[in-house]
C-alpha cells in the first residue's frame, strides 16, 4: 500500500529489514535444528558433536517412534481429546454466547455475571482436582474435555462478535416468526463462519498443547497424551523406560534422534494449520480487542 | 446482588401485567434451551469449586472426608506466612514478572513499529507469519527446544563449547541464569503475538497524518516519534496497567517444565507449590489455603487495574 510514494530503500529500510530477518530467523531456527537433528542416520551420528546439517539423512527415527506403542496411543488419544474437544467447545461457546446477546432475557446479567467472574477469579488447582475425582473422571480422557467446555475469555469474544451481526437481519427473522434457535441456526452460525473458524483452530490447539491437566488427571502412563509423553521423553530422557521395551538394543536410532522427532511430531500439526490459522487468528484475537 | 433492586424496579415502574415474568421465561425459552449447556457447565466447573475452598480452614483427609475433617480456623494461613518458604515464593513471583515487565513488555512495541516500517507487503507478511508462529507452541515443546539448545548432553550450546575444547556448563542447573531463561522463553513465544494489538491501533492511523510528517521534513524516526508512538499510547498504558494487575500470576507450565530440584529455590511459585505439596502429597488443606491466598491478592489486583483503566475513559477487561 505504502510503497506507492517511496520504492526507493534508505540506509533505514536496510538496517530493519536486516534486523526482522534476523529475528525472524531467531523464530525459526530452534525447530529447523531439532528437524536436522531428528532426520540425522545413525551412521554419521556422533554424540556432543556440533553439527547444524547432517551429513546424511534418514527417516528412521520417524520409523522407530511411530512403531512403538506408546507413542501411537498417546498420539491417538491427542487426536481423539483434540477433535472431540474442539466439537463440544463450538457447540458450548457458541449457542451460549448467542443467549447471552439477548440482553431481555430474564436473569441474563447474572449469568454473564458469573462468566466474568470466572474470568478474574477461581477457586484454584486443588478444588478443581477435588472436583474432577469426585465426578470420576480420574485417567479418563473425558477429564481433559468436560472441565474445559467452554471459558469466558472465548465466550465473551464471541458474543461481542455476535453483537456486532446486522440487527436488522436477526430482528427481522424473529418478526417473520422464527424461533431463535431457528435464528440461531439458519442465520446467526453462517454469519458467524470466520469466528467459527478461528475458534476452531484456537480451541483445537490447546486441546492439542495441554499438558499440566493431563498430567494431573491421566495419572496412569498407558493413557499419557502426547504432550506428557513428549516431555517425559525429552526432559526426563525417559525413552526407554516410557514402554518402547520392544526395540531395546542395537536395533534402535540413537536416543537423541528418537527424542528430536517426538518433538518435531509435537509440532508437526501445528505447521500443518498454520497458515489456515494465521488467515484467521488475527480476526479472532481483534475481536477480543485486549483479552488476548 | 444487583439483580434485586433493578428486578424490583421494572416490575413497579413498566406496570407489566401480572405474570410477566411467566411469559417471559415462554418468550425466551428458546434461548434459554441455548444458555442452558454452557451455564450449567459454569456452575459444575466454576462455581460448585467454590465449596472447595472451605478446605483452607479444615484439616482435610481423604479418609474423614469434607465433612467430617475438622475446622482449624486460620491456621494453615498463619503457618504460610510464619514460613521462610512463602517469601521465597512471593519473591520469585514478583521477580518473574519484573523480568517480564522490563524486558518483555517494550519488544512487542518495538517489534509492531519496526513492522509497521516495512514497506514491502509480502515481506511484512512473511515475517508476521514467522514471529507469530511460536504462540502455538506447548510449553513441553518450548522446554524440549531449551532443553535441545542448552542442556549438557544434547544442547547445542554445550556442543559449541565441547568444540571449543571447553567444559560444557549446565545453564538449566543454574539459578542465577533461572528467571532470565524464562523471560527469553517468553519472549521468544510471545514478543511476536504481542505485536497484533499494536499493529492494529496502528493500522487505525490516518495515513494523511504521515503524509502531512513526511511535507514538514520529518524523516522517519520522527514519523514514528510523533505519528506512530502517540497513535498506539492508549493502548499501550492500558496493556501496562493490565499487565500490572497480573503480577501474581506465571506461565505455571512453563516453570513446572523449567524447575529441578538445582534450581528450586528460584523457580518455587505459588502454583507449583500447590501441585507439589497439594497433589502430589496430598496435603489438599494446605494446597487449597496457598491457591485462596493467591486468587483473593490476583482478584485484587486485577480488579484495581480494571477501575484504573475505567477511569482513564477506556473499556476494561469486564
Amino acid at each position: 500500500m505504502s510503497f506507492v510514494h517511496q520504492k526507493k530503500l534508505t540506509l533505514f529500510d536496510i538496517a530493519n529489514y536486516t534486523m526482522m530477518t534476523v529475528i525472524s530467523f531467531m523464530c525459526v531456527f530452534p525447530f529447523l535444528y531439532v528437524l536436522s537433528v531428528s532426520l540425522t542416520d545413525r551412521s554419521v551420528y556422533v554424540p556432543y558433536a556440533f553439527k547444524l546439517i547432517p551429513d546424511k539423512f534418514s527417516l528412521e527415527s520417524y520409523a522407530y517412534i511411530l512403531s512403538s506403542n506408546s507413542f501411537l496411543n498417546a498420539l491417538k488419544s491427542t487426536v481423539f481429546i483434540t477433535i472431540v474437544g474442539t466439537i463440544l467447545n463450538l457447540i458450548f461457546t457458541f449457542t451460549m454466547a448467542y443467549g447471552l446477546t439477548e440482553k431481555r432475557l430474564p436473569h441474563r446479567n447474572w449469568i454473564y455475571g458469573t462468566v466474568v467472574f470466572s474470568l478474574v477469579f477461581s477457586a484454584g488447582i486443588i478444588p478443581n482436582f477435588l472436583l474432577v475425582k469426585e465426578l470420576g473422571l480420574m485417567n479418563s480422557y473425558w477429564a481433559l474435555i468436560i472441565p474445559s467446555l467452554t471459558n469466558a475469555w472465548s465466550l465473551i469474544v464471541v458474543k461481542s462478535f455476535m453483537d456486532s451481526l446486522p440487527h436488522e437481519v436477526i430482528e427481522s427473522a424473529k418478526i417473520d416468526g422464527c424461533t431463535d434457535i431457528r435464528v440461531f441456526l439458519k442465520i446467526v452460525i453462517p454469519l458467524s463462519m470466520p469466528a467459527i473458524a478461528a475458534f476452531t483452530l484456537f480451541f483445537a490447539v490447546a486441546h492439542w498443547n495441554t499438558y499440566f491437566n493431563a498430567l494431573m488427571f491421566l495419572t496412569d502412563s498407558k493413557k499419557w497424551t502426547l504432550q506428557v509423553l513428549v516431555k517425559s521423553l525429552v526432559l526426563d530422557n525417559s525413552a526407554i523406560t516410557a514402554g518402547m521395551e520392544s526395540s531395546i538394543g542395537d536395533s534402535s536410532p540413537p536416543s537423541e534422534t528418537v527424542r528430536s522427532a517426538s518433538v518435531f511430531l509435537a509440532i508437526l500439526p501445528i505447521l500443518f494449520v498454520y497458515p489456515f490459522l494465521q488467515k484467521h487468528f488475527a480476526k479472532g484475537v481483534m475481536l477480543g480487542s485486549i483479552k488476548g | 446482588m444487583k439483580a434485586e433492586p433493578v428486578a424490583h424496579h421494572e416490575t413497579t415502574v413498566q406496570t407489566r401485567p401480572r405474570g410477566s415474568r411467566w411469559s417471559d421465561y415462554v418468550k425466551y425459552r428458546h434461548m434459554y434451551l441455548l444458555v442452558i449447556p454452557g451455564f450449567l457447565y459454569f456452575a459444575v466447573f466454576k462455581l460448585v469449586p467454590m465449596w472447595g475452598l472451605l478446605l483452607a480452614f479444615k484439616d482435610y483427609h481423604p479418609v474423614a472426608g469434607f465433612v467430617g475433617s475438622p475446622w482449624v480456623g486460620w491456621k494453615h494461613f498463619t503457618d504460610l506466612f510464619t514460613d521462610d518458604h512463602f517469601y521465597v515464593m512471593l519473591r520469585n513471583t514478583l521477580l518473574i514478572n519484573i523480568f517480564a515487565l522490563v524486558f518483555f513488555f517494550p519488544l512487542p512495541i518495538f517489534l509492531a513499529v519496526m513492522l509497521n516500517e516495512i514497506r514491502h507487503e509480502a515481506f511484512k507478511r512473511l515475517n508476521q507469519s514467522l514471529v507469530y508462529m511460536p504462540h502455538f507452541l506447548s510449553w513441553v515443546v518450548i522446554a524440549s527446544l531449551t532443553f535441545f539448545m542448552l542442556s549438557v548432553d544434547v544442547g547445542l550450546v554445550n556442543k559449541f563449547i565441547r568444540g571449543m575444547g571447553l567444559e560444557p556448563y549446565s545453564f538449566l542447573n543454574d539459578t542465577r541464569l533461572f528467571w532470565g531463561m524464562l523471560t527469553v522463553q517468553s519472549i521468544w513465544k510471545d514478543a511476536g503475538w504481542g505485536t497484533i494489538i499494536f499493529l492494529a491501533a496502528i493500522a487505525g492511523v490516518n495515513p494523511e497524518r504521515y503524509e502531512a510528517a513526511v511535507v514538514d521534513g520529518a524523516n522517519r524516526f520522527r514519523q514514528i516519534w510523533h505519528v506512530t508512538l502517540p497513535a498506539i499510547r492508549p493502548t499501550i498504558v492500558i496493556l501496562l496497567i493490565l499487565r500490572l494487575g497480573n503480577m501474581t500470576d506465571v506461565n505455571f507450565e512453563q516453570v513446572l517444565l523449567m524447575m529441578n530440584p538445582l534450581v528450586r529455590s528460584v523457580a518455587d511459585v505459588f502454583d507449583t507449590y500447590v501441585y507439589n505439596n497439594g497433589i502430589l502429597r496430598g496435603m489438599y488443606s494446605v494446597g487449597v489455603a496457598v491457591g485462596f491466598f493467591k486468587g483473593i491478592v490476583g482478584l485484587a489486583l486485577v480488579m484495581a487495574s480494571n477501575r484504573v483503566v475505567k477511569r482513564m475513559g477506556h473499556e476494561g477487561i469486564y
